[in-house]
Parts: structure tokens; C-alpha cells; sequence
């Protein structure tokens, strides 16, 4: 079993994505789909800060720094392109009007709920930039993230034990392992990697999880 | 004749009193106006409450502002960056107020103040730690969180144009929250790249029209700098 790097699961995500979706993609690991995305599709990109129609990162010294994403760094706008302030652009998601946005996670639990902005840590200085509004906002809500921790303790669980960034928002999981599905019924795993056992999954996975790739192929 | 242009900056921040709520306008440093916070600095109000959605970075700017030790409390959504450092001391050592919004809440929040807006359910951090003990509510099976306006004395943004109605375009992404921040403030005070005649710019394009702003003083090409 060779588990997924982190650029096979941003190209798995960029599979699932449809043309002419407009999509948020995270900070950090999220940002790697846009890579992953051919040039043939039409996707348009949404960052927070105020564009629609975001592309590549420039060439080095034809920076703009008037012209930058979520995360401060410098990108382009692709023909097409419009800017707007951030009220209008945080109705876009709010309102519902994204059609996914991809974020990473510290934890997800089998309600689908999210957690990803803070440790919880007595020291650590809260900082939530637009995660809760990404996470409730967009019609769908995408995780990518490794299956577990790198101490190997599970991050789709029951419950979460970081604080919250949204409640029953999540409605897909992307990780190293698998493509699981958040349902009425908890996790459904829908794609697992070659070579990983079912069973496997289940002990590295912190909840119930039900086998439902059948239900995929029929 | 309706003349908005303030000659100075230090002239267009000069009745900014102690403890005033200034709204605060950039994403980092894009849209950051940095000739006008200068000016607050050497104009020298305290005990101010300062709205923003980053809470300074690297050395200048609103980090310069705070490490002067003008600000009593900072209202934002991601005070903590690679290059907060000036924000991270004071905080630690608590001699800074800090109350965490999610983005698009202070976007909306200021947004409704403008608008005249007394609260509105918002479904943004709702059952989470930021929601605090405010009032909810289930409306059509989805839970929202009430939400209050925030208002500013004042409003420091940062444009592209201006003319003397006050008129705006701004450029980019650098315009992130001026026109909100312009919205929501008593006198919301533009620093410009270039001031245009009235009527150069074309009424379809003006992003924020003259009546949400009070003062505009042009300060020249300002480029970003590096986030």
C-alpha cells in the first residue's frame, strides 16, 4: 500500500471538481488543487480577499502587492476577472453562491463537524481569518487532509476536541487513504487507495465508518 | 463648492480624539493606509479601539501603531501572522485587548452599521467558541447568531482616485474593506494615490460614492509592500 502524497490528493480533488465550479480552496494544503487543475477546464477561483477569477502565482519580480490571495501571496487575474469588497465577497459564500470550497483540518467529526482554526492551547493566540464563513458557506464544504495525525492519532473522530469552526458542515473528506463521504448514516468511505483493507481503514479511522464503494459502482 | 480634499494628512486626522474607534482599512498591507496611520501616530491619540482585519505586520503600519503603544483594544480576524510580532509581545504581556471576529462577520458587521442595520442572525460561528452567549435562532431549520453592528468615529482607508465629492476607485485587491469601512464611520477619511477633477471619474465605475466619505488627502503612489 502506497498511501497518497499531498499533491496525488490535491489531484484527486481536482478530479471531483466540475467545470465551471466556483471554488474557494483553503490556505495551506487546499491551495496546492489549483496546481493540479489542467488548463483545458474552465474552474473560477474565489479568494476571500476580493476576486473572482484567480490565477497563477506571477513570475518572480513581477509581483503586485496590491493584488494578492487569502494568504498574502501575490497571484494574477485571469481575463474574466472582477474585485469587489469584502462584504460582497464573503455574500458569495454566506449566501451560497460558491459551489465548493476546500478546506484543510485538524479534525472532522462523523456529523460532520469541522475543526480547523485553533489548538485550543493555553498560549496560542486566536486567529479565525474567513474559516467559519468558508466553512458554512459554500454549497458544498470538501476536507483534504492526511487520514491521521503524524503521532497516528485520528482526525475523523466521534467528536471534536478542538474548538469548533462549524457544525454539520462538512460534506466530503479527501486523505492519504480514502474518499469518504459525511451522511445522515456517519462516515461512508467511497474510494479507498489500492492495496488498503477495509478493515485497515476502520482502525485508523476514529468513528464508525460504513463500506459504501458498492453503492458508488452499482 | 463641496470640497473634500484636506490638505495634509496630519489635517485630515487632526480632530481624531483619545479612545476613539477607528475602522481601520487592508488585507495585511494591501489597502493598509499607511501615510494616514503615520499621521495618527505623529498626532499622538491613545486609548484607541482599532478595527482591522489583521492586527499589524512586520514594523510599520498599524504594528508601528501599536507598538507606540496608541491601542487599547484591536477588534479583528487574524491578528496572528508570521509577522505579528509587535501584536504577539503585547498580548502576551497583556497590554492589548483582543476580540476575534470571523472575516466576513466584521465585513458585515460594519456593512450593517452603514446600512442602518440594528442586528441581523448571521449562521457564521454559530456553536462555536466565537458565538459566545449571544442570542440564537432556528430560522427554516438553519441556526443563525445575532449579530451587532460595528461602528467607527472615524474610518482610515486607502484608494487608487479621488475627487473633491469624494468619490472613489481603488485598485485590486487593496480594496478589500474601504468601501464597508467607508460606510460605517462618521468621517471616513481616504488617503489617495491622485485626486482628478470632478467628473474624470466615470460615474459607472465609482466603487464608493462620495457621500460615505468626508475626507480625502492625496498622498501619492504608495505601493504595497511585501505581505
Amino acid at each position: 500500500m502506497q498511501k497518497l502524497n499531498r499533491e496525488q490528493i490535491a489531484a484527486r480533488v481536482a478530479q471531483d471538481i466540475p467545470d465551471g465550479a466556483y471554488v474557494n480552496l483553503g490556505i495551506g494544503l487546499p491551495t496546492m488543487v489549483a496546481n493540479t487543475i489542467s488548463d483545458e477546464r474552465e474552474i473560477i477561483l474565489h479568494t476571500e480577499n476580493g476576486l473572482l477569477g484567480m490565477g497563477p502565482a506571477p513570475a518572480k519580480g513581477a509581483e503586485d502587492w496590491d493584488l494578492i490571495n487569502a494568504g498574502k501571496q501575490a497571484v494574477t487575474a485571469l481575463p474574466g476577472a472582477s474585485y469587489f469588497h469584502h462584504a460582497d465577497s464573503f455574500s458569495m459564500m454566506r449566501g451560497g453562491h460558491l459551489d465548493i470550497c476546500v478546506l484543510g483540518a485538524f479534525q472532522v467529526s462523523h456529523m460532520g463537524d469541522l475543526a480547523n482554526w485553533h489548538t485550543g492551547a493555553a498560549d496560542a493566540i486566536p486567529a479565525v481569518g474567513g474559516a467559519m464563513d468558508l466553512a458554512i458557506g459554500a454549497k458544498r464544504t470538501w476536507v483534504m487532509m492526511e487520514h491521521v495525525t503524524k503521532e497516528g492519532h485520528h482526525k475523523l473522530v466521534k467528536t471534536c476536541t478542538y474548538p469548533l469552526t462549524g457544525k454539520a458542515c462538512v460534506s466530503r473528506i479527501y486523505t492519504d487513504l480514502a474518499v469518504i463521504d459525511v451522511t445522515p448514516r456517519g462516515f461512508e468511505a467511497i474510494e479507498l487507495i489500492a492495496g488498503l483493507d477495509f478493515d485497515e481503514l476502520v482502525r485508523l479511522t476514529g468513528a464508525p465508518i460504513l463500506d459504501a464503494r458498492q453503492k458508488i459502482a452499482a | 463648492m463641496v470640497n473634500k480634499i484636506a490638505e495634509s494628512t496630519a489635517a485630515a486626522i487632526a480632530d481624531i480624539k483619545d479612545g476613539a474607534t477607528i475602522l481601520v482599512g487592508g488585507f495585511g498591507t494591501a489597502g493598509l493606509p499607511f501615510a494616514l496611520v503615520d499621521a495618527l501616530i505623529d498626532h499622538g491619540a491613545r486609548d484607541l479601539v482599532i478595527v482591522s482585519n489583521n492586527a499589524g505586520n512586520g514594523d510599520t503600519g498599524l504594528a508601528a501603531l501599536l507598538k507606540a503603544k496608541r491601542v487599547r483594544k484591536i477588534i479583528c480576524s487574524f491578528p496572528r501572522q508570521t509577522d505579528s510580532w509587535v501584536f504577539d509581545g503585547l498580548y502576551r504581556a497583556g497590554e492589548i485587548e483582543l476580540e476575534v471576529v470571523p472575516q466576513g462577520n466584521l465585513a458585515e458587521r460594519m456593512r450593517a452599521a452603514g446600512a442602518g442595520i440594528g442586528a441581523f442572525y448571521c449562521p457564521t460561528g454559530y456553536g462555536t467558541l466565537l458565538a459566545g452567549d449571544r442570542e440564537t435562532r432556528s430560522i427554516n431549520g438553519r441556526d443563525y447568531v445575532l449579530e451587532f453592528p460595528i461602528h467607527g468615529d472615524f474610518a482610515l482607508i486607502k484608494a487608487l482616485k479621488g475627487d473633491r465629492w469624494g468619490n472613489l476607485v481603488y485598485r485590486k485587491t487593496a480594496r478589500n474593506f474601504g468601501p464597508v469601512m467607508a460606510m460605517a464611520a462618521k468621517v471616513a477619511i481616504a488617503q489617495v494615490d491622485e485626486v482628478v477633477e470632478l467628473g474624470a471619474l466615470d460615474p459607472e465605475s465609482v466603487v464608493t460614492p462620495g457621500i460615505f466619505i468626508q475626507r480625502v488627502v492625496a498622498v501619492g503612489m504608495q505601493a504595497a509592500k511585501v505581505a
